[in-house]
């Protein structure tokens, strides 16, 4: 990303060479109130995140009767124990659970597997694609990139139904192609995204290559690839992530436990409510753990990621 | 478009490469390698574009093949109140929405931009935005419940009655909104404070120097020079914001009486619960028009393409 990100942030740092050389950073009244907001906001930002462990960590009883305490109250890990399948249907009910199978391992085999999918391949076929665009020279180059650019602007909304009832002809309902499809080969903003760097590395290095007898396949696979490596990266990450969070498509045109993915299996999860009141302690450890690994990934990737939305989001 | 297929078709013909290689046409090249994404393009995005378009002249049971009724949904839309109501509904929603997160986003990217440049601070801020759109919405179904929910007792416990959040046909939209205001707004931030980069250190150190205040130099820089960026970044969350679904799908399912039914939810219902595709295809061509003409609306007046920068 620092490719990409670069005349940003050099310039922003180009002004202020030395952090002592800035005459604002006594602790004057107005930077103590915008600090006070600030951390408000992270406040507000990360609360949410806890109170998610906090009832993980705690009883569906203790919940009801000590709603207020700030800390687990009558600490359990039953929750997690209901999510991963680990209790038997009698102790679900007696701790508030529905009692109702939950396959997990299952819908995070099937999410891993959709994001993976998605993002391996999409990456690949825009990376291609966004060279076609950028470096080989081919009648009607730019005409083409204008069909992929207005494509950008079509909404999802208006595609689902009609990509439902293609998929439902394909006979792919309830499969985890038939949530693949769509996404598969193509995000216009992928290509976008990617053609823009490639119209930035160095034309040289390519024509030292190809001079060297090198074709534009072998100059596409050992040099372009390789050297965008970052911007792949971050493509990828946000791609994956994107799918990973994915529902409304899910939604539509999966039925059944073999191709069930996490939003949608949460989304039955909290649909199957005991009489008794619903089963915050299981479902709050439900959401921990479906949001969990994509908080580990943004965990490893933050600076990229960060880095990244600048770009991705405006240019 | 068409013209690939006709030509990759006719590639073992033209099979005679010449062996000088640079400078040469890249076609039969170029067409290879943009092959799958323009698969993926014509048959996941263009035909379901036209067959979208034509679905919604047709009375289309799933089952039983489309019959064409001619302008026939959009006549029914017309007069149907329900329609009406989740316009009105999708619009309040948009309104506070974007109304509250462009605030606040404007507010966490200026604090940014004032206090501190550091990569840590702005992770946190990205959070929310990690999460799918399901775990926010549980989340704060949990923490805004009635009777159990951190928000209602903390609103208690300073001497609020307790606002049933998700079951009042008032709160509900609201209440959504702001959810979507959390999981969206640090995401926001990011992509105006990304902006606030573009403006040159020395503008503001100019104008401290003549004695403006933070208001003043947020009134006459900052906003100024944002402003191409910030019509950007509107546009983006108004269309986003026109597609809500989710958090509505998880939580409500579009009540307590239609209160929260918002234009997806309806069309949902009219495709999945009574498996008229044809109606409800007339209802998302209206969503997408909608969707257009505020794009187009919005591009003009604020001419967004230019900045005072340059």
């Amino acid at each position: 990303m620092t490719t990409t990100d670069a005349p940003v942030t050099t310039t922003a740092r180009g002004t202020a060479p030395a952090p002592t050389a800035r005459p604002r950073r006594r602790l004057s009244p107005g930077r103590l109130a915008a600090w006070a907001a600030m951390i408000v906001i992270l406040l507000i930002t990360i609360f949410p995140f806890y109170w998610m462990l906090r009832t993980a960590l705690s009883s569906n009883t203790a919940l009801a009767t000590d709603p207020s305490s700030l800390l687990p109250v009558g600490f359990s890990l039953g929750g997690f124990a209901r999510v991963f399948g680990l209790q038997d249907v009698d102790t679900a009910v007696s701790q508030g659970g529905s009692g109702a199978s939950i396959n997990f391992w299952r819908y995070l085999l099937n999410t891993v597997i959709v994001a993976t999918s998605v993002t391996v391949v999409q990456t690949f076929s825009c990376a291609m694609a966004a060279y076609a665009f950028s470096r080989l020279r081919w009648r009607g180059r730019e005409t083409v990139f204008l069909v992929f650019l207005a494509a950008m602007m079509i909404p999802q909304i208006f595609t689902l139904l009609p990509n439902f009832v293609l998929i439902k002809n394909l006979h792919l309902v309830d499969t985890l192609l038939g949530i693949m499809l769509p996404s598969l080969f193509i995000s216009p903003f992928a290509i976008f995204f990617l053609r823009q760097f490639f119209n930035n590395i160095s034309r040289e290095v390519e024509e030292a290559a190809l001079i060297d007898g090198a074709s534009k396949v072998r100059v596409f696979f050992t040099l372009i690839l390789p050297m965008s490596s970052a911007p792949l990266a971050t493509l990828g990450l946000l791609t994956y992530m994107t799918a990973w969070n994915e529902y409304f498509w899910s939604l539509m045109v999966s039925y059944s436990d073999s191709s069930r993915v996490l939003t949608v299996a949460l989304a039955v999860f909290r649909a199957q409510s005991p009489n008794t009141g619903t089963d915050w302690a299981g479902l709050m450890a439900a959401t921990l753990v479906a949001a969990l690994p994509m908080l580990i990934l943004f965990a490893l990737f933050a600076k990229r990621i960060v880095n990244s939305i600048g770009f991705s989001g405006i240019k | 478009m068409s013209t690939t297929t006709p030509e990759a078709t006719r590639t073992p013909g033209a099979r005679p490469a010449p062996p000088r290689r640079r400078h040469r046409d890249d076609t039969r090249l170029a067409l290879l390698f943009i092959l799958p994404a323009s698969v993926g393009l014509l048959v996941f995005l263009v035909w379901p574009l036209i067959t979208g378009l034509y679905y919604s002249f047709t009375e289309y049971a799933i089952l039983t093949p489309a019959q064409w009724v001619g302008l026939e949904n959009y006549r029914a839309m017309l007069t149907d109140p329900v329609f009406w109501k989740s316009l009105r509904v999708t619009v309040l929603y948009v309104l506070i929405n974007i109304g509250v997160q462009t605030v606040v986003a404007l507010l966490i990217a200026v604090l940014m931009q004032r206090l501190t440049r550091s990569t840590w601070l702005r992770s946190i801020v990205l959070a929310p935005y990690l999460v799918s759109n399901v775990v926010a919405a549980i989340v704060f179904l949990w923490m805004l419940d009635s009777q159990l929910g951190i928000v209602n007792i903390a609103l208690q416990a300073i001497g609020f009655d307790p606002v049933s959040f998700w079951a009042s046909e008032t709160w509900v939209i609201p209440t959504v909104a702001l959810v979507n205001v959390w999981r969206h707004m640090g995401y926001t931030a990011l992509l105006l404070f990304a902006g606030l980069q573009s403006i040159p250190e020395q503008l503001y150190e100019a104008a401290r120097t003549e004695g403006a205040g933070e208001w003043q130099l947020f009134r006459r820089i900052t906003l100024p020079l944002l402003r191409p960026i910030l019509a950007l970044v509107l546009i983006m969350s108004i269309i986003g914001s026109f597609q809500v679904f989710d958090t509505i799908s998880v939580t409500t399912q579009g009540g307590p009486s239609d209160a929260s039914k918002v234009l997806q939810m309806y069309i949902y219902e009219n495709a999945f619960a009574q498996y008229q595709f044809g109606y409800a295809s007339a209802l998302s061509v209206a969503l997408l028009v909608i969707l257009v003409i505020i794009t187009f609306a919005q591009y003009f007046l604020s001419r967004a393409g230019e900045s005072d920068l340059d």
